[in-house]
């Protein structure tokens, strides 16, 4: 029974991640950029329908809220450093993005402290199986809303104007600019929904899970690592990784124990990039 | 060449007195000749190879634990130790400490060194973004994962023996100091060793382009390997080193850092100047006066303050000090200019 409540767990939590994986895939794939920023912007997203509890307000409503404001934040975040690396070497926008990362871990905990907080939903629990698997509402409702917001933005992005020039720019920028599309005003664009798909997270997050300002960089490794097993563009491989991941994440904490979730995580990642490094290959072979 | 002499005489000679001339910098001076190791070995692979590592911290933080738990370890149970905190129930003698500290930074650079070169041959065939992200994870990866190991302290940490009572107060700092010195003097000459040697030219083609380097008949994975395990063995005395220094080794926090020293080292050859000699040295000075004179200023803001210091160098200095001067002056170093050619681009600008 144990193993089905992790598998569950697991496939839930890994729609959340693919969501976050499906914003990073995207400004990856238009701007050729990989934000390391990515989880800081989910830990924001979250502090903001934090908020709307301390005040009163319901957190499932941040779920609305916080993508309106993180898109702002993206869009000012673009303005301000992304446009200055989207050209450049490699390096530097990973270096950039990660100084964005510091900044941000730095500020959320001045702002918010250092506790580690949740945000009570209420929505009480589900239980499958003679009470044997116990799965909170929240974490239902949170892999509901995820997959309704990458069904309407994979439906945006099909049939919208700024969709297609997104889709365009992705494919040859230059091809693009040529043919008239703005592509200062698509990058800006895909940076701003990228932050409000990781601001929808955020806050599906803070209801269902907890949130501290220094649990970043996880999601920004686990979603790296999603879109590199899936590839960019290839929307049901990110679905299916994501929740692979989150099963495999789910049965690292019951085998290993929770102290070593984060570290499996981790070097998951440099076994898959080791994996792939072997497969991908080629055979050389020198001269003597 | 009488020239660069004196520098380093000079350099050589103020190495020697600054204890005695800055008696109450000694623990800054000590952590400035390990920043600059750090910052000089991390561009043989990042600024000369150009493969960007985040993972160097790795061989800081194995080489901070290594070195201390054979320290102790050669001596005393190492559990109990960890389990006590390091209090008193155990002492070094001083002929244990210092040999326990001598095979303490052998162990501690040759292991990070194997280490090298069995985690290079896996990953050094990556390339760009994946070879970056893949350290940064193997870096947190290890901080995680030291976290939990209970022999060497876990959670709680990890106390170093402490300086036995030799000679006067001033004794720990000089030793320290002078200890992290002849590491920077080795560290430099093997560095300017390799710069001049063919090797060097190898790493640049590497980093040029690596597959024409490939077809030129150059084994461009022996050379990575070798170019990141000559980077690891330094980091590994290094953090050797800082592991004394500080006295307490925790693994997120003090060993594997990536958040802190791994970004440093970086940004320190970054701000100098990536793939120069002299640049990763100037830079790691400067960002080490940098940080303590205005670190105070900042008091609890200093990290927001290195975010945005990581963004404006990145975006606005990319090429560094180095960089900049061989802009203004080229001249010095050694490159002809057509002055009808100059004066030409003088107008056109």
């Amino acid at each position: 029974m144990i193993s089905v409540q992790a598998c569950l767990d697991g496939i839930l939590l890994g729609i959340l991640f693919a969501l976050i994986a499906y914003g990073m895939a995207l400004q990856w794939g238009v701007m050729n950029i990989i934000n390391i920023a990515q989880g800081d912007l989910v830990i924001l997203g979250g502090y903001i329908a934090y908020f709307m509890y301390l005040y009163g307000i319901h957190p499932a409503w941040g779920v609305i809220v916080s993508p309106i404001i993180m898109y702002f934040v993206g869009i000012a975040i673009y303005k301000l450093v992304i446009n200055k690396v989207v050209d450049r070497d490699l390096f530097i926008s990973i270096l950039a993005t990660f100084g964005i990362s510091i900044l941000f871990m730095q500020l959320m905990n001045f702002a918010f402290g250092a506790d580690v907080v949740l945000a009570n939903s209420d929505y009480g629990t589900t239980m499958l199986f003679n009470s044997n698997v116990v799965l909170p509402n929240s974490k239902i409702f949170s892999a509901f809303i995820s997959i309704l917001f990458a069904i309407c933005l994979v439906i945006y992005m099909k049939k919208s104007k700024l969709g297609r020039a997104i889709r365009a720019t992705a494919q040859n920028a230059r091809a693009a600019k040529i043919l008239g599309v703005d592509t200062e005003k698509v990058y800006a664009a895909t940076f701003g929904i990228n932050a409000a798909l990781c601001g929808v997270a955020g806050a599906l997050i803070s209801i269902t899970f907890t949130i501290h300002p220094y649990m970043g960089l996880p999601y920004t490794i686990r979603s790296f690592m999603i879109v590199i097993v899936a590839g960019l563009g290839n929307l049901p491989g990110v679905a299916m990784s994501g929740m692979g991941l989150g099963v495999f994440e789910e049965f690292a904490d019951y085998i290993l124990g929770t102290e070593f979730r984060i570290g499996s995580v981790f070097l998951l990642l440099v076994l898959i990039l080791v994996y792939r490094r072997f497969k991908l290959s080629r055979k050389r072979e020198y001269l003597k | 060449m009488s020239k660069n002499i004196i520098l380093y005489a000079a350099i050589l000679v103020f190495g020697i007195t600054a204890p005695f001339i800055f008696p109450a910098f000694k623990v800054q001076l000590s952590i400035l000749c390990v920043l600059i190791v750090l910052a000089t070995t991390w561009n043989i692979q990042g600024g000369e190879m150009g493969y960007n590592s985040f993972g160097n911290i790795l061989f800081y933080g194995l080489g901070m634990y290594l070195c201390a738990s054979v320290q102790v370890g050669m001596f005393f149970p190492l559990a109990e130790w960890t389990e006590s905190g390091g209090e008193k129930t155990f002492v070094h003698t001083p002929a244990q400490f210092f040999q326990g500290m001598a095979v303490g930074l052998v162990v501690a650079a040759v292991v990070p060194t194997i280490v090298a070169g069995l985690i290079g041959y896996s990953i050094l065939g990556l390339r760009g973004h994946y070879f970056a992200i893949c350290t940064l994870g193997l870096g947190v990866a290890a901080g995680e994962i030291s976290g939990g190991i209970e022999i060497i302290g876990a959670g709680q940490g990890f106390t170093t023996p402490p300086f036995p009572n030799v000679g006067n107060l001033e004794s720990r700092g000089e030793f320290f100091y002078y200890l992290s010195f002849l590491v920077l003097i080795l560290t430099f000459i093997a560095v300017r060793g390799i710069y001049s040697t063919r090797f060097k030219l190898i790493l640049n083609a590497i980093r040029d382009n690596e597959d024409k380097a490939e077809a030129m008949g150059i084994e461009t994975m022996k050379y990575k390997i070798v170019g990141w395990m000559i980077s690891a063995f330094f980091c590994g005395l290094a953090g050797g080193i800082m592991g004394g220094l500080v006295g307490y080794i925790d693994s997120t926090d003090v060993a594997f850092d990536g958040r802190e020293m791994g970004v440093f080292m970086v940004l320190m050859a970054i701000l100098g100047g990536k793939g120069t000699l002299w640049g990763p040295i100037i830079g790691a000075t400067v960002f080490h006066i940098f940080k303590e004179g205005f670190w105070t200023f900042f008091l609890g803001w200093q990290y927001v303050a290195l975010g945005v210091l990581i963004v404006v160098i990145v975006i606005y200095f990319p090429e560094g000090i180095m960089g900049w001067l061989r802009e203004k002056y080229p001249q010095k170093f050694g490159e002809v200019i057509d002055e009808k050619d100059r004066k030409a681009q003088v107008e056109l600008k």
